[in-house]
């Protein structure tokens, strides 16, 4: 069982460097990234199950036992974040697989494409999976290593300025990851998370909430969090509809459990945190009040995404058990949903050849598949009952009132947000399902992947975007069982000791 | 806990300093100048979060309480790597940056140039090249192909 843990890590490396020796058959790369992440998936469900039934699957790496080894430990919130994360990410690559065979025709792929979309489900399966600061440092480098090559890739004079503004912020947050690291270091002589939380406790108190504040800076850069997230609605929207619901599903939410992990393993505090309830609400209101302004279907999205993050943040400055099993839940469900609605707003793209929201119009008549796929997911988002979004958000609402004042007056926000989300999203559907139909524009620059008039869709696009909206129904039909998961891993994160004695034994 | 000389936490504050400094500016090149010294500061940092200098650590060279803490020293060597790497890269971009566009400046972001174009009498940003004092750039030429939010 142990050697299982590895395998999420393992697989999609190896797999990697298979797709670079069989850079000229482009079936046989697309085969192996279908069949490695279908693996990863099975394993992150087979884990999933073990670590709820018998506590942290935990593997200690070349035999050092922790502290002094590295390990991966999978309890029940990374192995269930691993599996959410792992069967979008095989979503994804269906529909950029299919989008490429519709463009250039079935004999050929990029070079670079499939080994690095690889690399990057690598380091988002490290980033869950390791119990080392400093893993998790080279887990988050892989990734955004690969996500730089992804949204720089086939760039042109328009997208490549906020590729760079993305890579530069992206490095400076690691940099500042570096430095958070040799600090902790050199304040308790470890990088092992379990043994941290122990050492990080006989700290002085002062010590001890600049080390954690510079952590919330550090993933707060990374997961978007008001006001750190700038530089997210002017590069996503920029790389191509796979790529951004890859980044938007799955990188933002890593930053956000890593947050999780550190605040509540590392650095456990008693009752509600001020600074983190004040910066919800900001990431909340922010965010939604972005969306309105927007024009920008992809740009409108990427706020939402900014003002998700704040429900979160929300669940985690809540600081109790119910906290973070609402905000377990809300990324598992956020994952999906946003995720579906980048490949969505891809589709609607091509139906249209504009990303312009007022240039689009009637999209209704003329593809009501195209109208069906963009309104589960988009009432999902805002959370209304029965779909996921609304389980979620009702979590987070329950623990919310549940614990102080202060916790019940960010849960009115978090009510006001999702009616900004609604609003967002209704006017996106008056104005581009809606209305006088209006002829789609033709393809202003074809080498480009970005704005793709060509209404070539092929119906593979379709099933992918269909298959992660049955995940999210799934997610809301096994509302039950799944928020029992979450119940008891918030209760695990708070309670510390089923880590701690599964690591250090 | 370990503590450092002043010496040294002058020097890493003169490279901190330094990093920042240069990422505020424009240019790319000064920018990627900034995230090396930033990157050297931060790898400083982590040699000395290890403690004071000290004797190899290879076992029968010294005896063992000589011996400096390996770990930093593996994590510097790693964290070197990855930021080498990722400077290369950035530098490849700056490269691509000068060739789509003609030179390595990073821009207004996209938001700002609407919200500037829109606020101009005429609100549009094609009319850039006439009047304004602003240098044409073929970049935000290229994206003002995206549609611009019509003034209201």
């Amino acid at each position: 069982m142990t050697t299982l843990v590895t395998l999420p890590v393992l697989l999609p490396i190896l797999g990697a460097a298979l797709t670079v020796i069989f850079a000229r058959s482009a079936m046989v790369q697309r085969l192996i990234g279908i069949v490695v992440l279908a693996c990863v998936s099975a394993v992150a469900a087979i884990l999933l199950v073990a670590a709820d039934r018998s506590g942290p699957v935990v593997v200690e790496l070349g035999g050092w036992p922790a502290p002094v080894g590295i390990v991966l430990v999978a309890d029940r919130l990374s192995a269930l974040l691993l599996l959410v994360s792992t069967v979008v990410t095989l979503a994804v690559l269906v529909y950029a697989i299919d989008q490429r065979i519709s463009d250039y025709g079935r004999d050929t792929a990029s070079t670079t494409f499939h080994p690095i979309f690889l690399l990057l489900s690598t380091g988002v399966s490290l980033a869950y999976l390791t119990g080392d600061l400093f893993s998790l440092f080279v887990a988050f480098e892989i990734m955004l290593a690969a996500s730089y090559v992804l949204i720089t890739r086939r760039t042109n004079a328009s997208r490549i300025r906020s590729g760079m503004t993305y890579v530069i912020i992206s490095l400076t947050s690691s940099l500042l990851f570096l430095t958070t690291i040799a600090l902790v270091y050199a304040s308790t002589g470890t990088v092992n998370l379990a043994d941290l939380a122990n050492r990080v406790a006989e700290l002085p108190p002062g010590l001890r909430t600049l080390l954690s504040m510079l952590t919330i800076v550090t993933f707060g850069i990374k997961a978007a969090m008001v006001p750190l997230h700038f530089w997210l609605p002017d590069s996503y929207p920029n790389a191509p509809a796979p790529v951004t619901a890859l980044f938007a599903g799955l990188l933002t939410k890593v930053g956000i459990y890593a947050l999780l992990r550190t605040q509540t393993l590392v650095f456990p505090g008693a009752g509600p945190s001020a600074v983190l309830l004040v910066l919800a609400v900001l990431t909340m209101v922010v965010g939604a009040l972005g969306a309105l302004a927007q024009n920008d279907l992809n740009r409108l999205l990427s706020f939402l995404l900014v003002s998700h993050i704040g429900f979160m943040l929300f669940g985690l400055a809540v600081y109790d058990a119910h906290g973070a099993a609402g905000t377990a839940l809300y990324i598992v469900h956020h994952i999906t949903v946003q995720a579906t609605l980048f490949l969505v707003g891809g589709l609607i793209t091509r139906r249209t050849g504009t990303v312009s929201i007022d240039q689009m119009g009637g999209l209704a008549r003329r593809s009501p598949v195209l109208a069906v796929l963009f309104a589960i997911p988009a009432l999902t988002l805002a959370g209304i009952p029965p779909t996921s979004g609304f389980v979620a958000k009702l979590a987070l609402l329950q623990a919310g009132a549940g614990a102080t004042v202060g916790t019940a007056v960010v849960a009115g926000f978090v009510v006001l947000a999702s009616l900004l989300t609604l609003w967002a999203v209704v006017r996106v559907w008056i104005r581009v399902f809606w209305g006088a139909e209006k002829e789609p524009l033709p393809d202003a620059d074809p080498t480009d992947e970005l704005v793709v008039g060509t209404a070539k869709t092929s119906k593979p696009m379709y099933v992918a975007t269909a298959a992660l909206i049955a995940v999210s129904i799934a997610i809301a039909a096994a509302a039950g069982p799944l928020s029992a998961v979450t119940e008891r891993a918030g209760t695990d994160l708070l309670a510390r000791t089923p880590y701690l004695e599964a690591v250090l034994g | 806990m370990i503590t450092i000389n002043v010496a040294m936490a002058v020097v890493l504050a003169v490279l901190y300093s330094v990093g920042f400094y240069l990422l505020m500016q424009r240019s790319l090149m000064r920018i990627l100048i900034g995230i090396v010294v930033l990157g050297h500061g931060a790898n400083l940092l982590l040699q000395l979060a290890g403690g004071p200098p000290a004797r190899a650590p290879v076992l029968g060279t010294a005896p063992a309480e000589d011996f400096a803490d390996p770990l930093p020293q593996a994590l510097a060597l790693t964290a070197i790597v990855i930021t080498f790497a990722l400077t290369t890269y950035l530098l490849a971009l700056g490269y691509r940056s000068w060739v789509l566009t003609g030179h390595d400046e990073v821009q207004d972001d996209l938001e700002d140039r609407r919200i500037a174009a829109s606020e101009r009498p005429d609100g549009s940003m094609e009319e850039d090249t006439e009047g304004t004092d602003e240098i044409v750039d073929p970049g935000s030429a290229a994206a003002s192909n995206e549609p611009v939010e019509a003034p209201r």
